[in-house]
């Protein structure tokens, strides 16, 4: 190739390396906001971090003394891995690594060091080919032109269409393309140009992979479901578990059903535990059923004369999530890993069969009944497990899915609960993001009406305890069966409920 | 969304390579057919069993080892006659209500449920009380049912015009002339169930001899369930297919073999009653009917032989002689004992004991039963997957789920048991082809029939076991239940008392349960 071609190779690597320079610091503060919220300072904070990392590589540009062709060629081939594979890996760290901070900004401070790298080796390259007048100006104005194409290219096209794990592959896989491009057209200038061809053909056959497998990595297509931005996402033999986060609010699905919004879900939680368990000043130990989310454990975990919690929880990956997760620990207190809390991965029917220990208090923080292998945790044959397992004196209370939206279902519980020989107490209350929600609390004989709330409550207090119990007209009791395994009534009542609900 | 699309196109994948392999050769699954009966039944045709080596005694003999067998076994316990000796010729006692086990499930061979016992049904009442099946009664005296063992809800669906559909009676497509005649029919059905005859005993009652003999409705007997329907004007197909169905499922026979009185009998003798469930309610477990055989057989298990092929029964003086083949031995046993139990089938009564009078001419239906294991559980659109899985357009009666009473959420792998009355041709013939079919014959019958309903579901099988069942049970042809052949039957033959659900001509827990108590009854009451 002549000097001109190679010129000319040259400033189009320029153009590439920049855009692709943009690209990642973009992927970089749209993923720290997705999964972190508040992007103002997500964006800010990243965009600096990666500046003053690519002054950290500039400086650094000065010890490299030779071989300038084979160290740029390198340092493309280092960006490419890291710059391309940088937001897939933060995705799937994101649910394993306690601080996920610090892996973030590490990233961040490599792929800006290595860019960082890139402006003035290159300029030093093209320093002999160029006047030097000639060389800043063309290799700066390709610069801002793919920073340009880049900032245009990010929101219109790659993020709808792409998305932005596979947008990193892409561009990564660009980013080596014009190491081994330059490679090529230089090949008799680099020393040992078959070792670094290897590696770069490596290097593009890792992005390959990854971004043909990146779709399985955040489904997009589910993200789009959902009105706010998922941010983690995984099916488990048991329940496919989505975390979404819009601004600072983050919601819990299982199977697309919300489980709780982050800005309201103390409502919810407050509700379920302190009605019951603040009438029971005797209480020890506690038993939670379902509740992965570690959230009920954390109100339970307010009562300091609670010596034990035990939590009986189907899926490992959602109480490994919650115990290790570090926005999900804020948000439920650390609640999983405290000492007084036992997780037990297990189904709670079969574990509550083989139990022989006696509880004071019992939270069934089930999902919603809407298929017949859920219904059977809402049956006579559970309850009755269940009781055996229910110290004298003691309570039991259950989430039992929207009073208003399905009355029928709500009461065929309580009907349920009474069968077994239960005294029960419904109640009520209004969490924004689910709507009127409805609870029963069950014992085996009346609770006295004195209420010790701990601290440090925001929904539920004396006053507004009491108010919980009344059931206006269009919620009120409803003549309906026993929920049975052998009938799974309740199944059918919340199918033909939410069924109708969600026509309206 | 993309996970269901990747899934279908897993689906589709797999059913398209299933249609080539079909195409080239059918796949080749692990497995076996299983069960002794076959092979042991033909040498006890030919008779050709070593001379007895050996001779040991015992109080009481107890020949079979099926519900009738054991329940004689329980009823000698508790009149104190504890010196007895069971024999079965299965390497495990349960007859019909046997059972096996792999790594992903218990599974029924054969019976694998009972139906609310009736109020007359007395002894199968008390068995369930002592085995915890149900506990106490309400006001009403109604049993209160332990709800583990009743059959979970949803229980049948019916795959027809290419949906699952809630219950076993045809819903899709069906004309306002078949809605009337479903009515009529079970109008009539209900009004049989509370009838009395003139002698005020029940029309159809469970033990069945403690039915009414009112000739009006004995003469249902004296034809056949096809011919009484055509004259009632029950032409309706959906209804008629129904209806047979029901007639296989219980006697291994159709319509058009099985009397009239046989099946109203099925619809109509059901009045048992659960303070905690309705009327149709059934109990059931991962083993079916095995469960209860093995608590049945637990008690008695060191007084079991095993593997025993009784092949002789022959009596002089008051004493009487049973010798059976010892199969892991191969050696014969010469058991002196002061009386017997039969509790084996009548075909092969007449083979132990050569001067049994009477015919030998009872007809028996054969069956298939395979236990597929699945690595995923089976679905479709429609009603979600139940524990008894019809197909309309199947010769077969389809599968019932062995994981469906668990109560632990989302097992991915299950064992279905799919049951097959081989009623086409005549049982000879029927009997004949089945014993000549290998393992892969059957494999592939199996696997295309449920292919039908689940396409793709091949690639998803990981084993099928085969139980071929030449005598499966008696067949109730017209003439046989009312015609005076069971009332020989159930005379005693000098020591020998008889006790299997034969003489009822109907195979139910409920009759071999019975028989079986009050064989021992008769027994005790004979040789003091
Ligand atoms: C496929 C199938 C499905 C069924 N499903 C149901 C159901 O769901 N519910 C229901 O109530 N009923 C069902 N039945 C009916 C079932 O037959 C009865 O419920 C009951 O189990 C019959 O018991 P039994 O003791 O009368 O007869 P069997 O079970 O026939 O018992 C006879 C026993 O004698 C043994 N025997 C035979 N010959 C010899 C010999 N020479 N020496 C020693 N032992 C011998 C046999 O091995 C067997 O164990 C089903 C039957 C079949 C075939």
């Amino acid at each position: 190739m002549n000097d001109r071609g190679i010129r000319l190779l040259l400033l189009a690597s320029v153009f590439t390396i920049a855009t692709c320079g943009l690209i990642y610091e973009l992927i970089a503060s749209t993923v720290a906001s997705y999964l972190l919220g508040d992007s103002v300072t997500q964006f800010s904070t990243i965009i600096g971090a990666y500046l003053f990392a690519m002054g950290i590589g500039s400086w650094l540009s000065r010890y490299v003394e030779k071989d300038l062709l084979r160290v740029f060629i390198q340092v493309e081939f280092l960006i490419a891995l890291f710059g391309g594979s940088a937001s897939a890996t933060l995705f799937v760290l994101f649910a394993h690594v306690s601080s996920f901070r610090v892996v973030l900004y590490a990233i961040v401070l490599v792929i800006g060091t290595l860019v960082g790298l890139e402006i003035p080796l290159l300029l030093r390259i093209l320093e002999g080919r160029l006047q030097f007048k000639d060389l800043i100006s063309k290799v700066f104005t390709f610069d801002y032109i793919g920073a340009l194409l880049a900032s245009l290219l990010f929101p219109l096209v790659l993020v709808p269409y792409c998305g932005l794990a596979r947008s990193g592959f892409l561009f990564g896989i660009l980013n080596g393309a014009v190491g081994l491009v330059a490679l090529w057209a230089l090949r008799g200038q680099v020393r040992g140009a078959r070792a670094l061809q290897i590696q770069g053909i490596v290097v593009l056959a890792l992005l390959g992979a990854g971004f043909a497998y990146s779709e399985r990595i955040i489904t997009w297509s589910e993200a789009s479901a959902y009105n706010e931005e998922v941010i983690f996402a995984k099916s488990t033999p048991y329940q496919r578990i989505t975390i979404t986060r819009g601004g600072d609010d983050l919601r819990l699905y299982l199977n697309n059903n919300l489980q709780f919004s982050s800005r309201d879900e103390y409502r919810y939680h407050e509700a379920l535990v302190h009605p019951g368990l603040a009438r029971l000043p005797n209480a020890r130990r506690v038993l939670v059923l379902g509740g992965g989310d570690g959230l009920a454990v954390r109100e339970i975990l307010r009562y300091p004369r609670i010596e034990s919690i035990t939590l009986v929880d189907l899926d490992p990956s959602m109480t490994r999530l919650f115990s290790t997760q570090e926005m999900l620990t804020r948000l439920n207190a650390g609640a999983l890993t405290a000492p007084r809390v036992h997780v037990v991965n297990g189904d709670a029917f079969t574990w509550l069969k083989d139990n022989r220990e006696v509880f004071d208090f019992i939270v069934a923080d089930f999902p919603d009944p809407s298929n017949f292998s859920i219904g059977k945790l809402y049956t006579t044959a559970f309850y009755q497990r269940a009781r055996h397992a229910l110290a004298p004196g003691g309570a039991m209370v259950i989430q039992c899915t929207s009073p208003f939206v399905a009355r029928q279902s709500f009461w065929c519980i309580d009907e349920t609960l009474r069968a077994c020989g239960f005294v029960t107490e419904p109640y009520h209350t209004l969490v924004p993001s689910f709507g009127e929600w409805g609870f029963i609390l069950a014992s085996l004989h009346p609770l006295t009406e004195e209420w010790n709330f701990p601290g440090g409550l925001r929904f539920i207090d004396a006053k507004s305890v009491a108010d919980l119990s009344h059931f206006p007209p269009d919620m009120g009791r409803v003549p309906v069966q026993v929920n049975r395994l052998n009938n799974q009534a309740l199944v059918r009542y919340f199918d033909a409920e939410w069924a109708r609900y969600s026509q309206q | 969304m993309r996970t269901t699309r990747r899934k279908f196109i897993g689906t589709v994948g797999a059913s398209a390579a299933a249609m080539l392999v079909g195409c080239k050769r059918a796949r080749k699954f692990s497995g076996a057919i299983v069960g002794a009966s076959a092979a042991v039944g033909h040498r006890l045709r030919l008779g050709n069993f070593p001379a007895p080596s050996e001779t040991i005694d015992a109080g009481v003999v107890i020949v079979g080892g099926g519900i009738a067998g054991l329940a004689a076994a329980r009823r000698l316990d508790q009149l104190g006659q504890r010196d007895f000796l069971l024999i079965e010729l299965e390497h495990q006692p349960g007859g019909n209500a046997a059972s096996g086990q792999n790594a992903v499930s218990a599974y029924p061979w054969g019976a694998h449920y009972v139906p609310l016992p009736n109020d007359e049904s007395v002894e199968v009442l008390a068995l369930f009380e002592e085995l915890g099946i149900t506990r106490g009664h309400d006001a009403n005296g109604a049993p209160v049912y332990d709800e583990e063992f009743l059959c979970a809800d949803p229980m049948e669906r019916l795959f027809d015009a290419g949906r699952w559909q809630e219950g076993l009676l045809p819903q899709i497509g069906i004309t306002a002339d078949d809605r009337r005649q479903y009515e009529d029919f079970f109008a009539r059905m209900e009004s049989f169930r509370s009838m009395r005859g003139r002698d005020d005993g029940p029309a159809f009652a469970i033990p069945l001899d403690l039915s009414s003999r009112d000739a009006e409705l004995l003469a249902l007997d004296g034809k056949t369930m096809a011919a009484w329907m055509t004259e009632q004007g029950w032409n309706s197909v959906p209804l008629r297919w129904h209806v047979d169905y029901s007639c296989r499922d219980d006697y291994g026979a159709g319509i058009e073999h099985v009397s009239a009185w046989a099946g109203a009998h099925y619809f109509a003798s059901r009045r048992g009653r659960a303070s905690n469930a309705d009327r149709d309610a059934v109990v059931t477990w991962p083993e079916g009917n095995g469960w209860l055989a093995k608590k049945l057989a637990a008690p008695c298990a060191t007084r079991t032989r095993s593997s025993g092929v009784v092949f002789n029964v022959e009596q002089s003086d008051g004493a009487v002689v049973v010798d059976y083949l010892d199969v892991e031995r191969e050696q014969s046993v010469r058991v002196k004992t002061r009386g017997v139990v039969c509790a084996a089938p009548r075909f092969v009564a007449h083979r132990m004991i050569r001067d049994l009078p009477g015919g030998n001419d009872a007809v028996y239906s054969p069956w298939m039963v395979a236990n597929v294991t699945l690595d995923q559980l089976p679905s479709g659109s429609g009603t979600p997957l139940a524990w008894d899985n019809v197909a309309r357009a199947s010769d077969s009666l389809g599968y019932v789920v062995a994981t469906h009473q668990n109560v632990h959420p989302v097992p991915r792998e299950t064992v279905i048991t799919h049951y097959w009355p081989l009623d086409a041709a005549v049982p000879a013939e029927e009997r004949q082809r089945a014993l000549a079919r290998t393992h892969a014959d059957w494999c592939e019958r199996v696997a295309a029939d449920l292919d039908r309903v689940h396409p793709g579901i091949h690639s998803h099988i990981r084993n099928i076991d085969v139980w071929v069942w030449g005598h499966g049970m008696i067949r109730p042809v017209p003439g046989f239940i009312w015609g005076g052949a069971r009332e020989m039957m159930q005379e005693p033959h000098g020591r020998i008392v008889f006790a299997h659900s034969d003489m009822s001509g109907i195979s139910i827990f409920e009759e071999a349960f019975t028989r079986g108590t009050q064989a021992a009854d008769a027994l005790v009451a004979l040789i003091g």
